[in-house]
């Protein structure tokens, strides 16, 4: 499959390795070009040369998303570190590009569960830290 | 009219003030804390402190009950959510988001959040609309409903001079909807005769400045100068 990620933070570059790992085409879109060094670090071969594409630029420039490959991809990945930013730019891929499958990072849980209603496919790691917390809690109590 | 405004900088602020003064009840949500603070004074109770992304900030402002909705941070995606936001979650009848930068024009458009308003685009289309040539302001444009008003001065010597407003044959597509002269404007009968140094506002088709040009202003002096 070939996947665009956007957001190259903790989370989204544990995610394109993964990915690319398992066999997939990846292209990372980040703002930042340090977050490049993020993709390499700990890694034998560079990003690059295990097959990975870097776009620097922001996911509302559409000539980045468009230099990322966008009009070709099969996922679309939104994992910046602003809700709001992910939110839009996935409903940009959605709509503007028709990208088939769009996953993003909402990190308020409202707000994930309301745009999940509206039918994007929210994952908020919020929502996951509570139900650990709560269930760390149970296992105390027992 | 019950307005939210969300992002209280100078656009916001002044905003909310000049709606406030003109009887409407406003709210303003800044996510600012020092800036929150020093609005405290002047707006008291018209100003809450908090996230304008967040639902629940949103809701403690009384979206539900809002009669518009008005997104005016620095932030285009933070705009552009909250607008999103309100028409689809809260049903708000009315939305105006502010265009920061005015590249993102078509994404507010593709998530249908419009009136989307630029300040950038604004004055672009003032600069290019201006036609110092031919003495002639572009008042309004209405895009959508494909229809200009303009403002001409009239020369001294153009051709509709000393000629009854009935009697002067405009191209299809225009008419003379009124004429200032000596500080007052009223709306012109077709016995009205048009005299140098009017100014003339006309309603038109886009495109046909110039051929109204040639009647009122031929030689373009510029209007008001």
């Amino acid at each position: 499959m070939f996947i665009v990620i956007v957001g190259a933070g903790r989370v989204g570059s544990a995610v394109a390795r993964s990915a690319l790992a398992a066999g997939h085409e990846v292209s990372v879109l980040d703002e930042d070009p340090l977050s490049h060094e993020r993709l390499d670090a700990g890694q034998r071969d560079s990003w690059e040369e295990e097959g990975g594409l870097f776009t620097v630029g922001t996911a509302l420039e559409t000539e980045a998303l468009v230099e990322a490959g966008i009009e070709r991809a099969e996922v679309f990945i939104a994992s910046t570190d602003g809700d709001n930013t992910n939110l839009i730019i996935s409903q940009i891929a959605q709509k503007r590009f028709g990208v088939q499958k769009v996953i993003v990072r909402v990190m308020d849980p409202a707000r994930a569960a309301w745009y999940r209603q509206q039918g994007l496919h929210t994952i908020s790691p919020a929502e996951y830290a509570i139900a650990s917390f709560e269930q760390a809690l149970e296992v105390e109590h027992v | 009219m019950y307005v939210i405004v969300v992002g209280a900088g100078k656009v916001g602020r002044n905003l909310g003030r000049e709606l406030i003064s003109k009887g409407h009840e406003v709210t303003l949500i800044e996510s600012d804390r020092g800036r929150y603070l020093a609005m405290e004074e002047d707006f008291e109770h018209a100003v809450q402190y908090g996230d304008g992304t967040e639902l629940w900030v949103l809701e403690r402002a009384g979206i539900q009950r809002a009669d518009l909705v008005i997104a005016v941070t620095g932030d285009d995606e933070d705009n552009m959510l909250v607008c999103q936001v309100a028409k689809a979650k809260y049903l708000c009848e009315r939305i105006i988001a502010r265009v920061n930068n005015p590249r993102n024009h078509d994404h507010f458009k593709l998530l249908g959040i419009q009136p989307a308003v630029s300040a950038t685009d604004l004055i672009l289309r003032l600069i290019e609309h201006e036609v110092p040539r031919y003495g002639l302001v572009h008042l309004l444009a209405l895009e959508e409903e494909r229809l200009e008003i303009i403002e001409l001065e009239v020369s001294a010597d153009a051709p509709v001079i000393g000629v009854k407003v009935s009697e002067i044959s405009l191209p299809e597509g225009s008419l003379i909807i009124s004429v200032l002269r000596d500080g007052s404007g009223f709306v012109p009968k077709g016995d009205t005769v048009i005299q140098a140094g009017d100014e003339v506002l006309l309603v038109l088709d886009p495109g046909l400045e110039e051929a109204i040009t040639a009647y009122f202003a031929p030689n373009g002096t510029r209007a008001g100068a």
